[in-house]
């Protein structure tokens, strides 16, 4: 991912410009600049990044004291709580479901996603393919679609009353199954999600396969390989680091669902309002008034990202320098 | 993928096909990769085309015609969605046009600043910096969404504009990029010859830096754009009052309170079509400006 920013020198390495005043006005605003440059950055970073976390934080070991009746001024405190709020969302089976759910959604979604994606970029790439232009833009459109949005077609989509499915089923004779409910209900959200993000991971595989360069086929063909060893054995293990940067997207866009289920739920009764660990935290923060719950659920599905994006990318420079080892 | 390409001779170079050579020849075509991007196209085009479709039928039509039958009551529903509520669904879609705008310009402006200098110079803190904000990429929105609403509440910015637009300036990933671009397109030796000639840094910034690295902020401002304009979940938390609901919220909404009245179904039909023409528009206009290697990493200097 860094590979890009870290292969160059920055400009002035080893000059450290700052440490040379050498024309002396020029070189005070140099020592300056940079600071005052990422000033603006660094101050949004501390109120809406920095802050919050640490307000998160703070909030998830502590917790409301409700003295008496609850009644009156002073009835309910705020008190130290240790890690009773994380204990506590530990053994909620409400959360664990939730996250059971969206590990079985994320089964679906990362694999078909993705696997969609490479087989569109391989396509592309391939040679004598007709409307390249337009079906590159076609399948990249759903990327300008607001996932509300988005949920809200394919919602309709499903409905008995207006799909064209269940229409054709209909005519046909053929039994129409419930997309909104049960088991189906995994693959009509999957379906939304895949959808929407293919064409953005597609454009992305494909700018890649468009930076190997000529040669390297050139030699394969010369070898007598077919198109399918060479997508097979240079194009995917030559695309790989993008392959990587899109797998962790995706991971992380998965673990955050959100307005999908939230746009489906008044079209349908099974999904509830704590279908994943996200609408949780908001149905307790919000719906509950419960912020200290909701702050430790927080704090979790944070470290869980964290671990599994940075464990995950670890795991792939550890690949790839064996690799370039080899 | 020639394997599967329908076997035909290409026409010699510098003949027309299809004249004196004789039977007019087929290019070749490689049939399997076309029909599977053919195929995936269709999927990715259908609820657009559907919706476009249904927006044309009215309450009636919506549940009694075929689907992708046009109807006769796109201006009853345009009359109609321009009625509910004395017309707040353009206040939505002007609210999310203030949002993406505003919020892509300032975006883009602090992440040119902030790569330029990450790419350009060499302080002290320099790859801390770049690694904190990093791991802001990684932070679920929503983790920092509903402490950033409590902070908000004590700063009493709660339901304004602000709440929605402050959260969404600082976009890591936007620093990221315009790292990247930085280093790929401003060049050391022209950064040192303004230097040479006495420019200030702000100067070189604006006058030399700022041009080179315009290809990469256009990719930025889109990135942030749609961002901004997609994002659900952080209006959802900070908003109440939906005179400043933007439109992904409005339709939300509408849709909530029309689950159980189907009339209210071809409101959020139509709703939902004139909300995607924009962005639609938009994004084809602009596609061709985005510089696509830099999302994928893989700009060369």
């Amino acid at each position: 991912m860094t590979s890009a920013t870290t292969r160059r020198r920055p400009y002035g390495a080893g000059t450290a410009p700052y440490a040379h005043p050498s024309p002396a006005t020029a070189r005070k605003g140099t020592l300056r600049a940079p600071y005052l440059f990422v000033l603006p950055a660094a101050l949004l970073f501390l109120l809406f990044f920095a802050l919050p976390i640490g307000y998160a934080l703070w909030l998830s070991f502590r917790k409301v004291k409700v003295s008496g009746l609850g009644l009156g001024a002073g009835a309910r405190t705020e008190v130290w709580a240790g890690l009773e709020n994380y204990t506590d969302a530990l053994s909620d089976s409400e959360l664990l479901n939730g996250a059971l759910r969206v590990l079985g959604y994320g089964c679906v979604v990362v694999p078909v996603m993705l696997g969609l994606a490479l087989l569109f970029a391989l396509m592309l790439d391939a040679e004598k393919v007709r409307f390249t232009p337009v079906t590159r833009l076609a399948i990249f459109l759903p990327y300008a679609i607001p996932g509300v949005v988005a949920a809200l077609l394919w919602g309709f989509l499903y409905l008995p009353d207006v799909s064209p499915f269940y229409f054709v089923l209909d005519r046909l004779g053929l039994p129409q199954p419930d997309l909104l409910d049960g088991g189906p209900l995994y693959l009509a959200l999957s379906n939304i999600a895949v959808w929407g993000g293919t064409g953005f991971n597609m454009i992305v595989i494909y700018t890649a396969l468009r930076a190997i360069p000529a040669e390297v086929y050139e030699a394969a063909k010369l070898d007598g390989a077919t198109p399918l060893q060479i997508a097979l054995r240079i194009k995917i293990p030559m695309v790989a680091p993008s392959l990587v940067l899109t797998f962790f997207f995706s991971i992380i866009a998965t673990l955050q669902v959100f307005s999908e289920p939230t746009t489906l739920k008044p079209l349908t009764n099974s999904v509830s309002t704590t279908w994943s660990p996200l609408m949780k935290v908001y149905q307790d923060a919000f719906g509950k008034g419960d912020i200290h719950a909701a702050a430790a659920q927080a704090t979790l599905i944070a470290l869980v990202t964290l671990v599994l994006s940075f464990g995950f990318l670890r795991a792939a420079n550890r690949r790839n320098t064996q690799e370039a080892a080899r | 993928m020639s394997t599967y390409a329908v076997r035909e001779a290409a026409p010699a170079a510098g003949t027309t096909p299809g004249t004196a050579q004789g039977p007019p020849r087929r290019r070749r075509i490689a049939l399997v990769p076309t029909v599977t991007l053919l195929l995936g196209a269709v999927y990715c085009l259908l609820p657009v085309a559907w919706v476009v479709i249904a927006a044309t039928k009215s309450g009636r039509e919506l549940f009694s015609t075929f689907t992708f039958l046009p109807g006769t009551g796109f201006a009853g529903n345009l009359a109609d969605l321009n009625a509910y509520r004395d017309g707040v669904y353009w206040q939505w879609m002007g609210n999310s046009a203030l949002y993406a705008v505003l919020g892509a310009l300032l975006s883009t402006a602090v992440s040119a600043l902030a790569g330029y200098a990450l790419a350009v110079y060499r302080f002290r803190g320099r790859e801390a910096l770049f690694n904190v904000l990093l791991a802001g990429v990684l932070m679920p929105p929503v983790i920092l969404a509903v402490p950033q609403y409590l902070l908000l509440a004590q700063a009493d910015l709660t339901d304004s504009r602000l709440a929605v637009l402050l959260p969404q300036i600082l976009s890591p990933y936007g620093v990221y990029l315009a790292r990247i671009y930085a280093t790929a397109a401003v060049p050391a030796d022209v950064v040192e010859a303004g230097r040479m000639d006495g420019a200030g840094e702000w100067r070189i910034f604006t006058r030399i830096a700022l041009p080179m690295m315009l290809p990469g902020l256009v990719t930025v401002f889109l990135f942030q754009f749609v961002a901004v304009w997609n994002n659900f979940l952080l209006p959802y938390i900070m908003l109440s009052d939906d005179e400043k609901f933007p439109i992904t919220l409005g339709l939300h909404t509408l849709l909530e309170q029309g689950a159980n009245t189907p009339a209210m179904y071809t409101l959020v039909i139509t709703g939902a079509f004139l909300a995607v023409l924009p962005l639609v528009a938009l994004f084809l206009v602009v596609q061709r400006f985005w510089s696509l290697d830099l999302l994928s990493g893989a700009v060369k200097s």
